[in-house]
């Protein structure tokens, strides 16, 4: 079947079953390779993307349920305001190590603080727990968060 | 004392490991040799001259450094470089890294062992020296002086009489024609000029990722190319009767689906090639579409006594017997317990825990007409693969190239390269490129597990509270008479040598599923047993736990290592112990926990791996239902005079301790009848950010050689915990994953 979907900004045509998610379109029919598979279950986080503004797991979203809602990809994020201060300070925090969950983060990120500008220690628990970070770099994470929001970045909680 | 033999360096004509004075490993490249050693496939493409296979330089002054291993997240790929670059005297500005490819002229290549510093901190900085001597030489060529006359900075040689300077760009073709020196030769600068080496230095391929570039092995794309599943049997070791492979071939997008058969018994221990069902098709999720219809007869639906709750039962059975080997023994033990003022017993456990990388096990393998092979693959360990791959298909070592891409995480799960043998054989079936891609539960259930392990303690005290007798009859996994991967005891572990009487036994269980090593091998889960019991002891005694572990290491001295592997080690130096105790007792107020409020309890504990001293010190308590809530951590590790990279040093301590803390929090894998249970990340639990604690991490600098960070900083958090939650709640932890129903209130 033939699907028209918009992805950073452009609209984009795919011929392929309605059941396959929107994760496997992306990265095997679209070539953007930025979204990345880790669970194919909802686990991990390392597939999510903005969809309407809002991050969704890209592994569990039937390409048919798009519909008209815009999709942007880590591939798109920076050209927002939000999304080019939060990869800033990934970059200038040197947050990855093996990298592969970061675009995930990244968008998951982007979305709290579209949502939230300035989040608690609290909020950022709760917006970035279901991102899993097999290198567990959540200590840059959190900092790099609050660098991208204008917030000290030391954290001296006892928690 | 786990050394880091996880990997067998492969010696190479051209290349010598040994002890450097200090103690340091030191490996020699002959770049003379190297240069004229002809490898059909030694192709890093070359921006610009070549001043020796790791350099280059283009005229507009952008130098090209190749990183000879695979970069896993632990950094290398911008460590190595930086050593090169700073003895170049280049502008990191101008540095391009390059991974290279695998090819001998760069000698060992694998990430391992936490061995990327050990082993590269001499030899590259030699290389970058050389490049450098060679563009001095050049220029004073070019300028008709002496070359004692010129020096080199920021990618400029200067002549310092008359000021005339020329660029790197501009000298590099002329410092490509001469010869190369001797890297025995070459000066080293003084640490006190580095303008590189310390320097906060983020990823270099770090904005790529964040862009969504295809650096990872998963991103491969090559033109023609067809994707891939492969079914393995779920009891290891079984085989394929048959399979419904028509029905298969029906499915939307498949290509093709055929049974392989592997190398034979011993290739699920050895991670080579089993038996399976491939599905190829022109997508992988059409793949996965037509795995769900896969019906495989298996010859064995079931492994009589392979599993965990057996083998928990076998376990406390063979404790009840005398060990079947004994590892070491010292003084008199038995006198010694009889003597003994106080003598306690512990029986510890920990689970079989799988490495989840979260870039699942993939390859992408071209088989071509010409009978050559081209992989791309994200391994830890690509020699062995490409030795697998010729062996099993029959193919010159020559004919196969591996491109090493970036990797989503190691953990140690890609010293194996069964993924990469999958691939090329398959290509090689259906005469195309092909990605195989593993799913999550295929990932989980075929891998090269921690081992599971038991420990049955008892310990001596004299009436002044020391430790007198220390004996561990350790019950560990096996193929026949043979320790499995990974799991064993080293003789020489602590507090083996710091004991007067003390017995290491040893009893097998019969094991029929591959295990190897996850991030810091035996380490891992010995650390959890032995530094939890050392506390006991430290309690039963009376005593602070601080002090009686540096009482236990006593005065200061050097201990001489036995060697690993055939491989000299560096002596353990109780100095540095008790340097990083004390100041992890400083930054952690341990000396002032009896001032915390009631239920909340400080743990330490201290390993050494791989060259690291480190102490973890814990900040508990317990929530109501029982659930461990950490506080802080604080860390202080000795990895010798310099810290490389400071970006990546914090970084890798921090998530090695919260990789510790998830594992002793929620990682279990269960076999039952030979299968593994677990599927996903829903029943096998990573660390969240939520549960992720500030950590404060500090390191003492000590006049010993670097060491690496990629292992060190990961056992103490486990004990440490436990002995944290002991200290919360007077109740010990003796089997990981913690259980909460253990510690709630009654």
């Amino acid at each position: 079947m033939a699907f028209a979907i918009t992805v950073n900004g452009k609209k984009r045509s795919v011929k392929v079953d309605g059941d396959t998610p929107l994760l496997w379109v992306l990265r095997d029919e679209l070539d953007l390779k930025g979204t990345k598979f880790g669970c194919g279950m909802s686990f991990c986080g390392a597939c999510t993307v903005h969809l309407d503004g809002i991050p969704i797991r890209s592994c569990i979203t039937p390409v048919s349920r798009v519909g008209n809602a815009p999709v942007t990809t880590i591939e798109g994020i920076g050209d927002s305001e939000v999304g080019r201060k939060v990869k800033a300070a990934w970059l200038a925090l040197d947050v990855m190590q093996c990298g592969y969950c970061q675009s995930g983060q990244v968008m998951a990120a982007t979305g709290l603080l579209k949502r939230i500008p300035q989040p608690t220690d609290r909020d950022i628990d709760d917006a970035m727990s279901g991102n899993l970070c097999r290198c567990a770099t959540y200590t840059r994470i959190r900092a790099a968060i609050k660098q991208a929001a204008g917030l000290p970045t030391d954290d001296t909680r006892e928690v | 004392m786990a050394g880091p033999d996880a990997v067998e360096l492969s010696r190479r004509a051209f290349l010598t490991t040994g002890l450097a004075a200090g103690g340091g490993l030191l490996l020699t490249l002959n770049l003379t040799h190297a240069a004229q050693a002809s490898d059909p496939i030694a192709v890093v493409p070359a921006a610009g001259a070549e001043l020796n296979p790791f350099i280059s330089i283009a005229p507009d002054g952008v130098v090209t450094i190749v990183a000879k291993n695979p970069e896993v997240g632990q950094g290398s790929k911008t460590m190595l470089p930086m050593l090169v670059a700073e003895e170049l005297d280049a502008d990191w500005s101008q540095v391009r890294a390059e991974q290279a490819l695998l090819d001998p002229i760069y000698g060992p290549q694998f990430a391992g062992g936490s061995m990327d510093t050990p082993l590269n901190w001499e030899p590259m900085r030699r290389v970058g020296a050389a490049g450098r001597q060679m563009l001095i030489l050049a220029a004073a060529q070019a300028w008709e002086v002496p070359a004692a006359e010129c020096d080199a900075s920021h990618a400029v040689v200067q002549h310092r009489a008359s000021g005339r300077t020329l660029s790197y760009g501009a000298l590099a073709t002329r410092a490509a024609g001469l010869p190369a020196p001797d890297l025995q030769s070459v000066t080293l600068k003084d640490p006190k000029d580095y303008r590189i080496i310390g320097q906060f230095t983020g990823g270099v391929d770090s904005a790529r990722v964040l862009e969504g570039q295809p650096l990872f092995g998963i991103d491969t794309e090559l033109p023609g190319m067809c994707y891939a599943t492969y079914e393995k049997g779920p009891v290891f070791g079984s085989r394929v009767v048959r399979a419904n492979i028509a029905a298969v071939k029906a499915m939307p997008g498949v290509r093709d689906a055929f049974l392989i058969r592997g190398s034979g018994p011993e290739a699920v221990f050895q991670m080579g090639l089993v038996d399976g069902v491939a599905i190829v098709a022109d997508s992988w999720w059409q793949t996965q579409k037509a795995l769900e219809k896969l019906r495989v007869v298996w010859d064995r639906e079931s492994s009589p006594g392979q599993s965990t709750a057996e083998f928990e039962r076998r376990a406390a059975a063979l404790a009840r017997e005398l060990p079947q080997a004994i590892i070491r023994r010292d003084g008199d033990i038995e006198g010694a317990f009889s003597h003994a003022h106080k003598v306690l017993e512990g029986a510890y456990s920990y689970p079989f825990l799988a490495h989840v990388d979260l870039e699942p096990q993939n390859c992408t393998a071209h088989y071509k007409r010409d009978g050559s092979v081209e992989i791309w693959a994200p391994t830890q360990n690509p020699a062995p693969g490409r030795t697998l791959v010729a062996a099993t298909l029959g193919v010159d070592e020559g004919r196969v190239t591996v491109h090493m891409t970036r990797v989503g995480g190691g953990f140690g799960r890609r010293l194996s390269n069964d993924y990469m043998v999958e691939a090329a054989v398959i290509s090689k079936r259906v005469g195309r490129p092909v990605k195989l891609l593993w799913n999550r539960r295929q990932d989980i259930q075929h891998d090269a597990y921690r081992p599971a392990g038991f420990h049955y303690f008892k310990a001596g005290l004299t009436a002044e509270g020391r430790l007198d007798a220390f004996r561990d009859h350790f019950v560990t996994f096996g193929q026949a008479d043979q320790v499995a991967s990974a799991a064993g005891l080293p003789g020489d572990h602590f507090p083996a040598g710091f004991v007067p009487s003390l017995e290491y036994g040893q009893s097998l269980i019969e094991l029929r599923a591959p295990t190897g090593p996850l991030r810091n091998p035996g380490g891992n889960a010995l650390a959890f047993a032995f530094e939890s019991f050392i506390d006991e002891a430290a309690h039963a005694a009376g005593r602070d736990p601080l002090d009686f572990r540096l009482e236990l290491y006593g005065p200061d001295r050097v201990i001489p290592s036995p060697p690993r592997s055939g491989r000299p080690q560096p002596p353990f130096d109780t100095s540095r112990a008790r340097g990083v105790l004390g100041l992890v007792a400083e930054k952690s107020g341990w000396r002032h926990r009896g001032e915390l409020p009631r239920g909340t309890g400080l743990g330490l504990a201290f390993y050494y791996s791989h060259y690291g001293y480190f102490v973890e010190v814990v900040k508990a308590s317990v929530l109501p239902d029982g659930t461990p809530k950490v506080h802080k951590i604080w860390a202080a590790g000795d990895v010798g005079r310099q810290i490389i990279n400071p970006a990546g040093a914090y970084n890798q301590a921090q998530g090695g301790i919260f990789d510790g803390l998830g594992a002793a929090l929620h990682q279990r894998i269960v076999l039952e009848g030979g299968r593994v249970v677990q599927e996903n990340f829903n029943t096998y639990g990573l660390l969240r950010m939520r549960e992720a604690p500030p950590v404060e991490v500090h390191f003492r600098i000590t006049d010993n050689p670097p060491t690496g960070l990629g292992e060190p900083p990961l056992p103490p958090v486990l004990p440490a915990l436990c002995n944290a939650l002991y200290a919360a709640t007077g109740k010990r932890i003796r089997k990981l994953p913690v259980d909460p129903r253990e510690l709630r209130s009654a």
